[in-house]
Order: structure tokens, then C-alpha cells, then sequence
């Protein structure tokens, strides 16, 4: 079954077409990329599959569940999102334990303390950063607290917007580690739009290649090692992100 | 090699905490003459203050000391706030991560580049726009006549890059500092202005320092490259033999960047205990 199912999906922002009739279909237990530069589209194709940008058109499915273009309480248990900054996206004001538990409160889970627990413990955080501000944790450890409240609801499929970009290459290693683990843990699907070619050819198997909102070609990760694209444009988009590699 | 353009010595720079006073750069000291020198390390590293100090950009409570730090044989350190302004910017200028911030968003373009001129130079109108066309021309903008009426917003990350580029070199100073000139912007991007950072560097004789988190991309555009951790320079390396970097914060840094040709089913991460990061 496909995790997620795109079909002709197109995505208006007042009267400009950001993205034009995209098709997709990402297997469940699958990590799949979207690739491409800033405008191409791809971190839009997120919003609306979490429903954060009304004006689309076409369908999505979700575990064969068609997403409607209204709150759908069900879909935060099936899918979650983790966004680029870990400094814009957990609440100034709330500790490590309201931002897990919040989506936990929310959907009435009962247990919540020891859920908590646990998936501080799962995401790889000490627990004696359990009572602590975002302010006073790291931009890894951010990242983490983000991925944590995630995962809290038990979902299957995560959409990971840019999740490492913000971080140093010594952290981000922990991260992909992490997102490699939880993954195998958990038999999640990843959906995750990155421009970074080698975070894809260590976290996921197949990936998209996007430009000007439309898919130019989709591959498997094996063509980065061997830099046989089809199209210029992802040639030539490999090139320039890793001269070093043979071509 | 001739007469080093900048000579630092024994650079610190502290700034006083809760727990007493910490020393974010701790004995730095290197020589740049008409070279492109990298600085590698992560956040916190002090590959961003040293920039900022050599340029006496750092605020206080943050203190700056030296034994030395000579451009072109006088003491930065011993050079009045008026006098330093003198140099900054004409002498020695800096790009900084972000044009969206960088830049000021009620000024064209035009007005801003020659604003950078004409506060170190007195010249004729004509010549103004003159040399601001010639700059706008030289970082490869088209018509730049219709650029030079443009404001911040209505321009690219990759132009507005461009622009800031334009601002540093109109002067025509000796050392450009760029601090992650590039960070900001996409791949496709990022090789061009760096490229033109190069190009004009090299052409006019001038000295790089390049600051960035970037190991490859550093290694691709530099001669040499200081790695910085925790205040230090660990390591320099020549760019073209990262393979003969020895010291372990090194190597772990380049094993922890994943690969085109990836196989690794896990990334080796640093020690925390022994190596100062986030």
C-alpha cells in the first residue's frame, strides 16, 4: 500500500500555480526525498499534505485516506511534521514536557508521564532536560524535543522539512543517525525536502528531483553514487553539489 | 612570499559570564598575505568573532586582546574608533551570511553601493555612478542601470549576494572577510558567487579570509584552512591535502558529513566530552 499518494496535485497562492500536477506515490516503510532549489516547490507539497496551504487542487492520500480540505483530528495519529528551525518551531514559553505532552492532551492519551519518558528516552535526551526552556538547550537538542513531540502521537509517516540544514555537521551526523534508528524502530515512512544530495544518499532510497513546481524526475539514491540522471537539469544539479564525485 | 598583508598575534577575545570571564577565542594567531585563507569550525567554534575582531567589530562587554595585530604595519589595536573606521571597510571589508539582513531595505541599490564609497572617497557624482555601474557590471549583474533602482526585496538571495559583494569591493580594499557568504543561498547559487568572490580576490591581488561551517566547500576555494574548536585553531591544513589532516577533531569532522556515494549504515559523531560544540 502507498503511505502517501499524490495525483495531479496542483497548489495556488492567490493566482500564481506554485506547484503544477505532481504525481507521487511513496511506499509505506519507504524514505523517500524531495530535492530541488528554494521556489521549486517541494516544502509546499509538505504544507498541503498537512493541510497548511487551502488552495490546492487534485488528490492526496494518505495511508489510502483522502485528505480533505478541512481539521482532521484522526490524521495528526497517521502523520507528523518536522520543520527546518529548531529555534522557530517549539514554543518560547513552554518546557520540554508541555511541548511533548501537548498533542497527547490534545487526543486525551492517557499515561502521559511515562509517554513523556519515554520518548525523551527514545530520541536520545537525558531526562533531566525534561523541565527545561527551548532557550536553554542546543539547536541538536531542539531538533530532538521536535522530533520527540512527533512521534508522540505513534504516527507511521513523518514529513521532515530541511530537518538537519540548520545544524552543524557534527550534530546534524547524530540526527540522520537518529532518523535512521527511529525509522528502523518503528517501520516510519519519511517524506523528507532537503537540497542537500548527500543527507538523501545516506537517509532515503528513492528520490524527487522538483524545478519551477513540477517533478523533472525521480530516481533511486543509486544515482547519486553513480550520477546517472536522466534529465540535464538533475545532472546538473548533482554537479554542482558535489564536484568531488566522479561523474 | 612577500610582506604578509595581516599578521595576528596571539588573538583573544573574552567575554565575561555568570561562571567568570570565557575566552571564545583563545590564542588565535595566523598570517594572511595575498592568499585565501579558510576558517573551519562549528558554532561556538570563534571562527565568526576572530573576523569580527580583526575588524574591531566586537561589543562590549566582549574584550579584545592581542599582541599583535598588524595590517599592512600599523597595529589595528592601537587605532582610535576614528581611525579604525577608516580602514574598515575601505582597507579591510567583511560580507556577512545574510543579504536579506545585511542590505537596508529602504535604499536602492544603486544609492547604497555608492553610499560605501563615498564615505571613504570624495568624488564627482559622474564618477560615482561611474564606478557603481563598473562594480554592479564586474559581479556579472545584467543592466546594471535598472539594478541600481532596484530596492533589497525586489532582488534574489543569489543578486542580493552579488550586491553586498559589490558594496565590500567598491572601495577596493585589501582583505575581504566573508563570514558564510554563501550559507543562505541554494547550490546552484553558491558556486557562482563564490567563483566571483575568487575571481576578483585573485585578480586584484587581494587577501580572503573565507569563515564557514563548510570543510569541502572551504577546501575547494582556499589555499589554506585553520580549523577552529573551542577557541583554538587545532589544525592548519593545506586545502589541496585534507587527507594529511592528523588531528582527531579533524578527521571527525570529515567522517561525520555524509557522502554522495554513501554506504554507511551510520555516521560517526564527536565525542561531546571532549570536543566544545551545540
Amino acid at each position: 500500500m502507498s503511505a502517501i499518494r499524490l495525483t495531479d496535485l496542483a497548489i495556488r497562492y492567490g493566482d500564481t500555480t506554485v506547484v503544477h500536477g505532481v504525481d507521487l506515490d511513496v511506499a509505506a516503510g519507504e524514505s523517500f526525498a524531495l530535492v530541488g532549489e528554494s521556489g521549486s516547490g517541494k516544502s509546499t507539497i509538505l504544507k498541503a499534505i498537512m493541510g497548511l496551504t487551502p488552495g490546492w487542487t487534485g488528490e492526496i492520500a494518505v495511508n489510502g485516506r483522502p485528505r480533505r480540505p478541512r481539521p482532521d483530528r484522526g490524521f495528526s495519529r497517521v502523520c507528523q511534521m518536522v520543520f527546518q528551525d529548531p529555534y522557530g518551531s517549539l514554543h518560547p514559553r513552554k518546557t520540554v514536557d508541555a511541548t511533548i505532552a501537548e498533542p497527547l492532551v490534545i487526543h486525551g492519551v492517557p499515561d502521559r508521564d511515562a509517554a513523556v519518558v519515554r520518548l525523551l528516552k527514545d530520541v536520545g535526551l537525558d531526562a533531566r532536560f525534561r523541565f527545561r526552556f527551548p532557550h536553554q538547550l542546543s539547536g541538536g537538542q531542539r531538533q530532538r524535543v521536535a522530533i520527540a513531540r512527533a512521534l508522540a502521537l505513534q504516527p507511521k509517516i513523518l514529513l521532515l522539512d530541511e530537518p538537519t540544514s540548520a545544524l552543524d555537521v557534527s550534530i546534524q551526523a547524530e540526527i540522520l543517525n537518529l532518523f535512521k534508528r527511529l525509522r528502523r524502530e518503528r517501520g516510519l515512512t519519511y517524506l523528507m525536502v532537503t537540497h542537500n544530495l548527500p543527507v538523501v544518499a545516506f537517509l532515503c532510497e528513492r528520490l524527487a528531483v522538483m524545478r519551477h513546481g513540477r517533478i523533472v524526475e525521480t530516481a533511486g539514491v543509486s544515482a547519486l553514487r553513480t550520477g546517472r540522471f536522466k534529465s540535464d537539469y538533475a545532472r546538473e544539479l548533482h554537479r554542482l553539489s558535489g564536484p568531488d564525485v566522479a561523474e | 612570499m612577500t610582506a604578509p598583508l595581516l599578521q595576528v598575534d596571539n588573538l583573544t577575545v573574552t567575554f565575561p559570564t555568570n561562571n567568570g570571564p570565557v575566552d571564545v577565542v583563545d590564542g588565535v594567531s595566523f598570517t594572511l598575505g595575498q592568499e585565501r585563507l579558510g576558517i573551519v569550525g562549528e558554532s561556538g567554534s570563534g571562527k565568526s568573532m576572530t573576523g569580527r575582531a580583526i575588524l574591531g567589530l566586537v561589543r562590549a562587554p566582549g574584550r579584545v586582546r592581542a599582541d599583535g595585530m598588524r595590517f599592512e604595519g600599523t597595529d589595528l589595536l592601537t587605532l582610535t574608533p576614528r581611525q579604525m573606521r577608516r580602514i574598515r571597510g575601505a582597507r579591510i571589508s567583511m560580507v556577512m551570511q545574510d543579504p536579506k539582513f545585511s542590505l537596508n531595505p529602504v535604499m536602492n541599490v544603486g544609492a547604497q553601493i555608492a553610499e560605501a564609497l563615498r564615505v571613504h572617497e570624495r568624488l564627482p557624482r559622474r564618477d560615482l555612478n561611474r564606478r557603481v555601474v563598473e562594480m554592479l557590471d564586474a559581479v556579472r549583474i545584467t543592466d546594471p542601470e535598472r539594478a541600481m533602482r532596484l530596492y533589497p526585496h525586489e532582488v534574489s538571495g543569489g543578486m542580493g549576494q552579488r550586491i553586498m559583494i559589490a558594496m565590500m569591493l567598491i572601495p577596493r580594499p585589501r582583505i575581504l572577510i566573508a563570514d558564510e557568504p554563501t550559507s543562505a543561498l541554494d547550490v546552484s547559487v553558491q558556486g557562482q558567487v563564490l567563483d566571483l568572490i575568487d575571481e576578483l580576490v585573485t585578480g586584484n591581488g587581494m587577501g580572503l579570509v573565507l569563515i564557514s561551517h563548510d570543510l569541502n566547500l572551504v577546501g575547494r576555494y582556499c589555499d589554506r584552512v585553520l580549523v577552529m574548536n573551542a577557541g583554538r585553531v587545532v589544525e592548519t591544513l593545506d586545502a589541496d591535502n585534507f587527507s594529511a589532516a592528523r588531528h582527531p577533531y579533524t578527521q571527525g569532522l570529515m567522517a561525520a558529513v555524509p557522502r554522495m556515494d554513501e554506504t554507511r549504515d551510520v555516521l560517526p559523531t564527536l565525542d561531546r566530552a571532549t570536543w566544545a560544540a551545540t
